[in-house]
């Protein structure tokens, strides 16, 4: 089974952000930036199976700036086989992505791709499903659990009351939540053998995909501050101040 | 043209995420018809045609639909889409799972998570785990968009909707519905409770989560959890809290041993009060919160339990 991971690379999971003074968007000048956590267990899942002898081939893609490649470069150290860059500074949407993943799906053949279930800057959740869709493959999104077997794939999913499981025939797309698997981090001499494992450079051109954004963004804003309220010393006047002044509790 | 919403429902009755749904619906200033999908789903669109602003209810009963997978779901909206400039569902898990999907059939950008409607084409949503909000707009033929619940009032009832029975376009097979193993509680759903108590890692345990549960006993209150809680194994995911999770506005938050990392104050900021518990007062969390408590946890919350 060959595995495709599209990974993405984002402002690091602990930085706070800030939003640029002029409202044009976030600050990411001299920002840490990491692979998507969401992506990082797309990647600890594809090796988990190519361990396991599942999966015969892992590779990596991500879609973004040069410095992308280092983000590849954290999967090829966690494990995958070889990196696909496509190379792009322009801010590029879902749909775009996923027609571009669509592109490297259909030149790969893969008989799975997953993906973090959301990016942790945009928080769209979109693009695993787009994929799905543009390729007409089933998808499990927001698993805890994958079981491939011959022709088919077992997904246990997170959803609002619990758990669902469905099984879907191969190809299949899987996106990843977080109970899916605890990522691990790649060894010095893995990060040392990373660096030596091919990652073949694409454009969106390559593929024919358009990038321009269909959404315009008119304005980035500060959500509006919530304001620090009293500390109470004791339960007794919590619950007074609960019932007399805030009025929530009778 | 008219907006289509997509409703979630158990068969009987539409989901209150699906009626504060409407009201974003509402706001683009079209009819609205609402699409109820499922199997023996009658009292479902009985239910929808009372809602204040639906102007049809669409009804596909067939058993392709019993799960709302997304698959046959998103082909049986494409074949209505025609007719629709916007389509619209709450961003509830169903919804982030298909509508995506009816997007990119229809060769059209998303919106997710949309908190408001600033006219018919520009709307605002929280990105950076609501850590900056973006204002945009869209030009698409058709406005795709997932609403955020919590930020739009429930739509009324006291409308008197038409029915129109739609044929299936059936299950082309790819994918099969296997089980489900859901939470069994008594307690209110944690996106529509009027008041929860959450707990994160200070809680040490899942068999500690008990004394919440006792208190959220008293209130009516629903149980909520932090990643950290999730992630330490204490309780199951559908109980997690923030951005990754889900994002709750109740009239009371009570955050009991909860530091208040980003991720979490992503979802229950709106809170209308927020109560936190912890015994470190240098934890983030009194920084959004309305009433502080510094005090051990184990100690507090039987105490409040007992005052209660």
């Amino acid at each position: 089974m060959k595995i495709l991971v599209p990974v993405k690379r984002v402002v690091d999971y602990n930085v706070k952000i800030r939003v640029k003074p002029d409202q044009t968007g976030v600050d990411l000048a001299n920002v840490k930036m990491s692979m998507n956590p969401f992506c990082e267990i797309a990647v600890e899942e594809a090796v988990r199976l190519q361990e396991a002898g599942t999966a015969t081939e892992v590779i990596a893609v991500s879609i973004g700036p040069a410095q992308s490649q280092e983000t590849i470069r954290t999967a090829l150290a966690m494990g995958a086989d070889r990196g696909i860059l496509i190379q792009t500074d322009a801010e590029v949407e879902p749909l775009a992505i996923a027609k571009l993943l669509k592109g490297v799906v259909e030149a790969e053949s893969p008989d799975l791709v997953i993906l973090g279930k959301q990016a942790i800057d945009g928080d769209n959740n979109q693009t695993g499903q787009m994929l799905a869709a543009l390729m007409g493959w089933p998808q499990g999104t927001f698993a805890s659990e994958i079981k491939p077997e011959a022709g088919h794939i077992g997904v246990t999913r997170e959803i609002d009351g619990g758990l669902q499981t469905i099984k879907l025939n191969l190809p299949a797309i899987v996106t990843t939540d977080l109970r899916l698997n605890e990522p691990r981090y790649a060894s010095l001499p893995n990060i040392m053998k990373a660096k030596k494992k091919p990652i073949d450079e694409k454009t969106p051109e390559d593929f024919g995909v358009d990038v321009t954004p269909q959404i315009e963004i008119i304005k980035v804003a500060e959500p509006p501050v919530r304001e620090a309220g009293v500390k109470v010393e004791t339960v007794e006047e919590l619950v007074d101040k609960l019932k007399n002044e805030a009025g929530v509790l009778s | 043209m008219n907006t289509l919403v997509i409703a979630e429902h158990d068969n009987q009755t539409i989901a209150d995420a699906t009626k504060k749904a409407l009201s974003a619906a509402i706001a683009l200033g079209n009819d609205v018809h609402l699409l109820v999908a499922g199997e023996n789903c009658a009292d479902a669109v009985a239910d929808a045609a009372k809602i204040d602003g639906v102007a049809k209810v669409l009804k596909a009963d067939d058993a392709a639909f019993a799960k709302l997978l997304a698959e046959p779901l998103a082909d049986l909206v494409v074949s209505l889409a025609e007719s629709y400039s916007a389509i619209i569902t709450a961003a509830t898990t169903n919804g982030k799972n298909f509508m995506p999907r009816i997007a990119a059939l229809l060769d059209m950008p998303q919106l997710s998570d949309i908190t408001a409607v600033i006219d018919a084409d520009t709307f605002e949503r929280p990105i950076y785990a609501g850590n900056a909000i973006q204002t945009v707009k869209v030009s698409s033929a058709k406005k795709i968009m997932t609403v955020r619940a919590t930020a739009f009032p429930i739509a009324g009832e006291g409308g008197s909707a038409t029915i129109e029975n739609l044929t299936s376009t059936g299950d082309k097979g790819i994918s099969e519905y296997i089980g489900e193993e859901l939470t069994v509680s008594d307690r209110p759903e944690l996106t529509s409770a009027k008041i929860v108590i959450s707990g994160g890692r200070g809680m040490q345990s899942g068999d500690n989560f008990t004394i919440l549960e006792s208190v959220a006993d008293k209130l009516g209150a629903a149980v909520g959890a932090s990643r950290a809680a999730v992630d330490a194994g204490f309780v199951p995911n559908d109980y997690q809290v923030g951005q990754t999770g889900k994002v709750v506005a109740p009239e009371l938050y009570i955050a009991v041993g909860i530091s208040g990392a980003i991720q979490h104050l992503a979802g229950m900021k709106d809170s209308k009060v927020i109560v936190a518990i912890n015994k470190d007062e240098e934890a983030p969390i009194f920084q959004v919160a309305d009433y502080g408590l510094v005090a051990d946890l184990f100690n507090a919350v039987p105490e409040l339990d007992s005052a209660l």
